[in-house]
């Protein structure tokens, strides 16, 4: 049983936004809105300075407060390598799961369901890489089973220094980014 | 840039935002995943990409009849499979509502955009009505064209057969041309584009105003983050902390305008410290003594007050690049047309190179190949009687390509002799040349403005007949016959056909040339029949190439060591350390530094650059682009905007030294940029009413450069040169 996850390297990442809008094609995300974003945080004072760029999305995590505090069920672990993903058909788009996540990873589609990432399982199942990580052009992002000690991720998560995004949520994120 | 949450994003993206979806695959498919469900159906189609001119091998699919993506080719040496973001939003560019539809004629004065919609015939008719009559009254050389990019190649063949040599683009001297001119002139050859710099193999790589992660050419942008994933050595120079800067080892904040006097610091501590590489030198180069006595004082205590880069980083990065040699890359940049010196700044860079050994060698520059694909046997073009009208006297006697700003000043002026017609092909002159004003002018002193174009772009706006030419999607193109790494020839092909009644640059060239009564020049009847007899001549066919996108040759020897021979097409044979030639025609044979002027008390310098999501001033209209980037800001360093009493999104307007005055644009305060400049991404501000989606969004930098330092070696336009101030929007 599989346990999806991604690992980012934000050495390499140049933050050009290519992951967000290959999702955007891929899944025809409506325009203004997002599944993946890209954030730069810039620390210290010219001419000394260090930028840290994160490209952003549902985490997926181990632990998901938008699927507990789901009233209908659309909000659910995926068998398939534990994605978390919205049955569209099932959501009443409540907004519960809106204000759950501690990432603002999900929003109100059109059509009146909550969406976010799926780690495009549609082409994981074809023994594809998520729309974004096949895209980078910095080769910046990687996906996989964290529980395979072979797997590309689990060897960089051992092998370098890494963090989540907002560890003390207790969400237990997916998404590792290395330093 | 300071903290951008996400909140943020979506309250700056979602604006004007519809229910409607951006590609036309509006359905909502609920399925058992809550995906879009993948039906099958997908057909695939290669081809290469146009949003900008890298020429990327691409895979579009479309699903049920319906365009839905775009991916690169893992075949294309260019792409390695992955395009960039532009790339990878070119759908866009198919589902843009502010494309071009039908052919226009202009029914008011010019530059109103007031329109009548007319059909080829007509409008075609019309063009080669007023061609002819130009051509009778002042010669054929009196139409021009401005042309960029491969798809402009059949109206050139079009205007060559109508016997006009004047065919120039943006590309040489508002561009590369300073820097293709430095190194032609130190090597014998350029650096060509795609560039022949080995930036996966080096192991420093020195970065000068060249950000790489924000201009976004594929290959190069994936090599880069290549060499920094295997630990090289990065030096960034820029008077803006770039992104590329933020993977430095070194970033080197420079005041904007003195990189010469740090190339020649940097060469004077390599020699002075006997760090060059002395047996390449000896082998290779002409003239090195001389031109270590003409460095002899230009220590890094010289260069320190100019450059305000401390004498000791100047050593200690002048040591980090001797360290890695030959493996050390002096990147050229692109965009080289800044202050007016520069074609003897990119001569100091290749000089540099040359000091580090670089040029043929493994992590610097590679010996590019291409495949020998014979051109279709048209008979031969008349000769010009008059030739070229945009260096009248080699007044810039060593431009190697026409004058963007040459033929201009021609049709201001009606010397060397008059130009009456502009045919203009994907180049938007009001954005990419500098000084609109004099454009405008230039415009209306002709006979005839012939403008094609996917969107209603400025210069589109001031046309007297506006071609809608079809996207690259919809479109065959001819052969990209590639000079890179490896040589391969790539295929463009239509993937779904044009929504209205645009067409392919080969088919409104083909119908131009009927009615000029050029058709020898045409022999062939549609593209199919031209491309298939190219491929055939080099054991090739469109049959094939329509499978696979790209044919790709075996590779060759790309390193002197690989045995490349080791030669030099200059005056000298070798490497010019020291240029006679230079010499001879007045100009110094080693490159002088000169002091760059400051602008008024109070004012800020204007630097432009580019965003990863746009191309030019061309793509602000495409949905998917737009939607990422809908306007710039202007960066003004946060110590400075303390100061004055501005924030982050505060809207400003910028006012230039000669009292032009920007749109509204946001106000980035932040810390990445030296206090003395702003910085635009460029591209925005649209005045164009075609370009509904992009109108008024953000400030043109293009608006403000109304003055330009004319390069003397070879006529380029430096644009660094303008100086604002701001003023806050009440």
């Amino acid at each position: 049983m599989a346990r999806y996850g991604m690992v980012i390297d934000t050495r390499t990442c140049v933050g050009c936004m290519d992951c967000v809008v290959a999702c955007k094609t891929e899944n025809q995300v409506p325009e203004g809105f997002d599944r993946d974003w890209v954030t730069q945080r810039l620390t210290g004072r010219f001419p000394t300075l260090q930028l840290e760029i994160h490209s952003e999305r549902c985490n997926h995590c181990d632990n998901p407060p938008c699927v507990t505090c789901c009233p209908t069920g659309a909000s659910h672990v995926h068998q398939n390598g534990g994605v978390v993903l919205v049955a569209h058909e099932e959501c009443i788009g409540c907004k519960a799961c809106l204000a759950a996540c501690p990432y603002d990873a999900r929003f109100i589609h059109p059509n009146g369901y909550a969406d976010k990432c799926t780690f495009c399982i549609h082409r994981v199942e074809k023994g594809q890489d998520p729309a974004c990580v096949a895209v980078c052009p910095a080769h910046c992002m990687h996906f996989g089973d964290l529980d395979d000690p072979g797997a590309g991720v689990s060897q960089l998560i051992a092998s370098r220094k890494h963090h989540v995004l907002l560890p003390a949520a207790g969400t237990r994120p997916r998404i590792y980014y290395l330093e | 840039m300071n903290g951008v949450s996400r909140r943020r994003f979506l309250k700056i993206t979602t604006a004007g935002a519809g229910a409607a979806a951006l590609a036309g695959v509006a359905r909502s498919v609920p399925g058992a995943l809550g995906n879009v469900a993948d039906p099958g159906g997908v057909r695939s189609v290669p081809t290469f990409c146009d949003i900008c001119f890298w020429k990327c091998g691409a895979i579009a699919s479309v699903r049920d009849g319906l365009l839905w993506k775009i991916e690169g080719n893992p075949e294309d040496p260019l792409s390695r499979g992955r395009l960039c973001p532009r790339g990878t939003g070119g759908v866009g560019a198919f589902f843009d509502s502010d494309r071009l539809r039908t052919p226009l004629l202009r029914r008011s004065r010019r530059g109103e955009e007031e329109w009548v919609e007319v059909t080829w015939d007509e409008a075609l008719g019309h063009v080669a009505e007023k061609m002819l009559r130009i051509r009778a009254e002042h010669g054929p050389e009196a139409v021009a064209l401005f042309s960029h990019g491969l798809g402009g190649a059949f109206l050139k063949h079009t205007l060559k057969a109508f016997g006009s040599p004047n065919i120039a683009a943006p590309s040489f001297a508002q561009c590369r041309g300073p820097r293709d001119v430095g190194f032609g002139l130190t090597f014998g050859e350029d650096v060509g584009s795609p560039e022949r710099t080995d930036i996966r193999n080096a192991r420093c790589l020195v970065l000068i105003g060249s950000h790489l992660g924000e201009n976004m050419h594929n290959t190069q942008v994936q090599e880069f983050a290549e060499a920094v994933g295997s630990g090289a050595s990065i030096i960034v120079v820029d008077p803006r902390f770039s992104i590329a800067a933020s993977k430095a080892k070194h970033y080197l904040p420079i005041a904007p305008g003195t990189d010469l006097a740090l190339l020649l610091a940097w060469m004077n501590v390599l020699v002075r410290e006997g760090l060059y590489d002395k047996e390449y030198v000896a082998t290779h180069g002409f003239g090195f003594e001389a031109f270590a006595a003409e460095i002899a004082a230009l220590t890094p205590e010289w260069a320190y007050p100019e450059t305000g880069i401390e004498p000791q980083r100047i050593r200690e990065t002048a040591r980090e690049m001797a360290r890695y040699r030959p493996a050390t890359l002096v990147h050229p940049g692109r965009h080289a047309t800044w202050y007016g010196d520069d074609a003897q700044r990119s001569r100091a860079i290749a000089l540099l190179n040359a000091l580090l050994g670089s040029w043929g060698r493994k992590g610097g520059f590679y010996a590019p190949a291409s495949m020998d694909v014979p051109a279709y046997p048209y008979p031969p073009y008349p000769e010009s009687v008059k030739g070229k009208v945009d260096n009248p006297g080699h007044k810039y006697p060593f431009a190697t390509e026409p004058l963007t700003n040459g033929i201009r000043e021609a049709t201001l002026s009606g010397t060397p002799y008059p130009i009456k017609g502009w045919l203009v092909y994907a180049s938007n002159l009001i954005q990419a040349l500098p000084n609109a004003e004099e454009t405008i002018r230039a415009i209306q002193s002709l006979d005839l403005l012939v403008v094609v174009d996917v969107v209603g772009s400025e210069i589109a706006g001031w046309a007297d007949v506006v071609l809608p030419e079809a996207t690259y999607l919809e479109r065959y193109d001819d052969l990209n016959v590639e000079l890179f790494r490896e040589p391969f020839v790539a295929l463009r092909q239509p993937v779904v056909p044009a929504p209205a009644d645009q067409k392919p640059n080969w088919w409104i060239a083909r119908q131009l040339a009927l009615k000029l009564g050029l058709g020898a020049y045409y022999p062939w009847r549609d593209i199919e029949e031209y491309l298939d007899h190219r491929l055939k001549g080099a054991g090739h066919s469109l049959d094939q190439l329509k499978r696979t996108g790209i044919w790709r040759g075996p590779k060759q020897p790309v390193y002197f060591d690989e045995g490349v021979p080791a030669t030099f097409a200059t005056a000298s044979g070798k490497i010019e350390f020291y240029s006679l030639q230079l010499k001879q025609a007045g100009f110094d044979p080693v490159p002088k530094y000169q002091r760059p002027p400051v602008g008024p008390p109070g004012s800020f310098r204007l630097l432009f650059g580019r965003a990863p999501v746009h191309t030019f001033s061309r793509t602000q209209t495409n949905p998917l682009l737009a939607d990422l980037m809908s306007e710039n800001e202007v960066w003004l360093n946060a110590r400075v905007a303390a100061r004055y009493g501005v924030r982050t999104g505060d809207r400003v307007r910028l006012k230039n030294q000669d009292g032009v005055v920007s749109n509204p644009v946001k106000l980035r305060s932040t810390e990445a940029i030296r206090p003395d400049c702003v910085y635009l991404v460029h591209g925005f501000g649209h005045t164009a009413k075609g370009l509904r989606r992009a109108l008024g969004k953000g400030a043109s930098d293009a608006q403000l450069i109304t003055r330009y330092a004319v390069d003397p070696l070879m006529g380029g336009t430096g644009m660094n040169v303008n100086f604002v101030t701001l003023e806050l929007e009440a």
